[in-house]
């Protein structure tokens, strides 16, 4: 049908009204496919083609031919996999931990706030409030509020929750930490969005028909608001889980908590095992992948992403 | 439904009901009863606080000040979840994220009621959408809905049942079709039935016994034959029906009737059918009752005739003919002549005499507005 739309305006006339997809939208389009074969096919298949690349039989370091090396995934398989289980822990739990947090938030701002829209659009504002510096910098203060010598710490220490000669940066829980503060802003813009909208009329309805209020809660509010903790989870799940930069030992990490990106990062920057860096990049994707799409099919939300 | 008889409505209480909001008063000195069994129908203009009364009944609004008491006990500081009322809500909020059967049986599963899914399937029967069970309420039509919210709020046998303006969102012909059946399943199952609406032809059909709510205020209660036929107040005779109302001081008064003076016209009422009997008083009549003549009639005791006057507006409705009437010093009256074949044929502009009988006039509590200087 898009034949028609260089084919000179005459066969255009008779049947314009009935096609959907006309010249003009193909006009609009075009920007964007250009852009995605750009900056997106392009990278992901050099990505490709990088990550089955062998050593250059010269033994020069950095130095790869290109081939059918499958075996690259194997290696990265069996060489990375604490860092594959860890780096899906990290996620699964910064993901829950973000998503019990910015639940009854987003509850709150979305929900009991209707009343007052001037409180609801100032919550807001102080929930994207932290966008405004960069995260690295945010992600530095933390490693300095957290440090070995803080009060928090100190605290620590006097409570026995912490054995006196161990510290809190550098711990799973420092990293889960960070990653939680990092990403709770995605998941309660979602969370808000469909929470917003929320229609009060149901919860009524539900308490009038002898629901107690956790009921009400867990029959209707919750599978009500299943969208938009999915797209909420999906936003926070999938980039935390190529994250490198709260489990790097530069920031809350240590050499115990790297993750797959930590990994990417040292494979392309330090050892120049760029194949090694591909599988692993293209291993990364396709765990996502199967993941998140065994997780909306488990949902049953597909028609509401 | 011969097991119907085992559950019985409750009597409904309201005692000295105050509902503030920031800003206003919804409710004031509101006293209700609902007797077991009765269709009642709360009527009145929006804003009136028909809803507001409806809702501090299922517990979604606390009263102010007052009591609301069912069969006999205080509920009033009970929670929705917690009160034996079901609501059919004016959106209907059927839950779209379940199917009809189970919206119908989430009542009874919250009670954890035995046989729930079966208890469902019956109410589902019972308002004739069985074969729909397994749908989602979106897929279906208003009037289909609407009979979802009323199977879903019946099949918990609540003591009481409240209606808000269930039947608002549709046609005029599904309406009167639902109107029918929904006074059918009541008949049938005996429950006590509140319903709010502000259509004053439904409240009439439908209900045993009316209220009509004015500015958080119910202004009179009765059956809406007592209610149509005895208009107490100037609100009441123009929100149920429409009324020729005629304002005038006092001048004749006797063992069994009041008559005013209105612009060199006598008006009489019976003295039990007027509210007051002194000074200045509005006295009404219904234009169906009224007729008109071009001769003057003869005068007689239990005939009031006023006129003459000119015909300045003629509206064919098709059972009936609605003719404007001004009299001089009078006002415009209105009459209607039903149309089977035996009303005068007058054109515009006619003289004609307007009479009724003496006892069709009702006598009102108070004076319509803007009558002070009349």
């Amino acid at each position: 049908m898009a034949f028609a739309a260089f084919g000179g305006g005459a066969p255009a006339k008779d049947n314009s009204t009935k096609r959907k997809g006309g010249p003009i939208v193909l006009v609009l389009i075009l920007p964007g496919l250009i852009y995605l074969g750009l900056f997106f096919m392009t990278p992901l298949l050099s990505l490709l083609v990088t990550a089955l690349e062998s050593p250059d039989p010269s033994g020069a370091i950095g130095a790869y031919l290109y081939d059918l090396n499958f075996g690259n995934f194997a290696t990265v398989v069996t060489q990375y996999m604490p860092q594959i289980i860890r780096s899906f822990g990290y996620a699964f739990a910064a993901t829950v931990f973000a998503l019990a947090i910015s639940y009854p938030l987003a509850y709150f701002i979305g929900v009991k706030l209707r009343g007052s829209p001037l409180i609801q659009r100032l919550l807001l504002t102080l929930v994207i409030a932290p966008f405004f510096i960069s995260f690295l910098l945010r992600t530095i203060a933390w490693k300095q509020l957290l440090s070995d010598n803080s009060g928090f710490v100190a605290l620590l220490h006097n409570l026995h929750i912490l054995a006196p000669t161990s510290y809190f940066i550098g711990t799973d829980a420092a990293v889960i930490f960070g990653l939680t503060y990092n990403f709770i802003p995605f998941m309660t813009l979602p969370l808000f969005t469909n929470l917003e909208r929320l229609d009060i009329r149901f919860l009524e309805a539900a308490s009038d028909l002898y629901a107690n209020p956790r009921k009400v809660f867990r029959k209707i509010t919750l599978p009500l608001s299943m969208p938009g903790i999915i797209s909420g989870t999906l936003l926070t799940f999938i980039p935390i889980a190529g994250d490198y930069v709260n489990a790097s030992r530069d920031f809350l990490g240590s050499s115990k908590t790297s993750m797959i990106g930590t990994m990417v990062e040292a494979d392309f920057l330090q050892n120049w095992n760029y194949p090694s860096a591909s599988a692993l990049s293209v291993l990364l994707m396709a765990l996502i992948l199967i993941m998140v799409t065994f997780y909306v099919r488990r949902s049953g939300t597909e028609d509401l992403l | 439904m011969a097991k119907s008889n085992a559950f019985a409505g409750a009597d409904l209480e309201l005692i000295d009901i105050r509902k503030d909001f920031p800003g206003f008063t919804a409710l004031d000195d509101m006293d209700l009863t609902i007797p077991a069994g009765q269709f009642f129908a709360l009527l009145g203009p929006s804003g009136c606080g028909k809803t507001t009364t409806l809702r501090i009944v299922a517990g979604l609004e606390t009263p102010t000040f007052g009591q609301v008491l069912l069969g006999g006990k205080d509920i009033t500081a009970a929670k929705p979840h917690e009160r034996p009322v079901n609501t059919v809500f004016q959106s209907y909020a059927l839950f779209p994220h379940m199917t009809v059967l189970e919206n119908v049986a989430f009542g009874l599963r919250q009670r954890k009621v035995a046989d729930a899914q079966k208890l469902a399937v019956d109410a589902l029967n019972l308002v004739e959408l069985g074969h729909l069970a397994a749908r989602r309420p979106q897929q279906l039509s208003g009037g289909q809905q609407q009979r979802v919210a009323l199977a879903r709020a019946l099949v918990n046998r609540p003591s009481l049942l409240l209606l808000d303006e269930p039947l608002g969102a549709l046609d005029l012909k599904l309406r009167r079709q639902m109107q029918i059946e929904l006074k059918a399943i009541q008949l049938e199952v005996g429950l006590t039935f509140l319903h709010v609406t502000h259509d004053q032809e439904e409240a009439m059909d439908m209900a045993d016994i009316v209220a009509v709510m004015n500015k958080g205020r119910i202004e009179q209660m009765g059956a809406p034959e007592v209610l149509y036929d005895r208009p107490k107040t100037v609100f009441v005779s123009k929100f149920l029906g429409q009324s020729n109302l005629f304002v005038g001081e006092v001048v004749e008064k006797n063992a069994t009737s009041v008559s005013i003076e209105v612009g060199g016209n006598k008006i009489t009422v019976d003295k039990k059918r007027a509210e007051k009997h002194t000074g200045k008083i509005a006295i009404g009549v219904r234009p169906e009752k009224a007729d008109f003549h071009e001769k003057k009639p003869k005068l007689s005791a239990d005939q009031i005739v006023i006129g003459p006057g000119e015909i300045i507006d003629i509206r064919f409705t098709g059972v009936s003919n609605q003719y404007l009437i001004d009299i001089p010093n009078v006002g415009e009256i209105t009459v209607f002549a039903q149309n089977i074949g035996k009303s005068p044929e007058v054109e515009l502009g006619a003289k004609v005499y307007v009479s009724w009988r003496v006892e069709h006039s009702y006598g009102l509590s108070d004076l319509p507005t803007g009558s002070s200087e009349a």
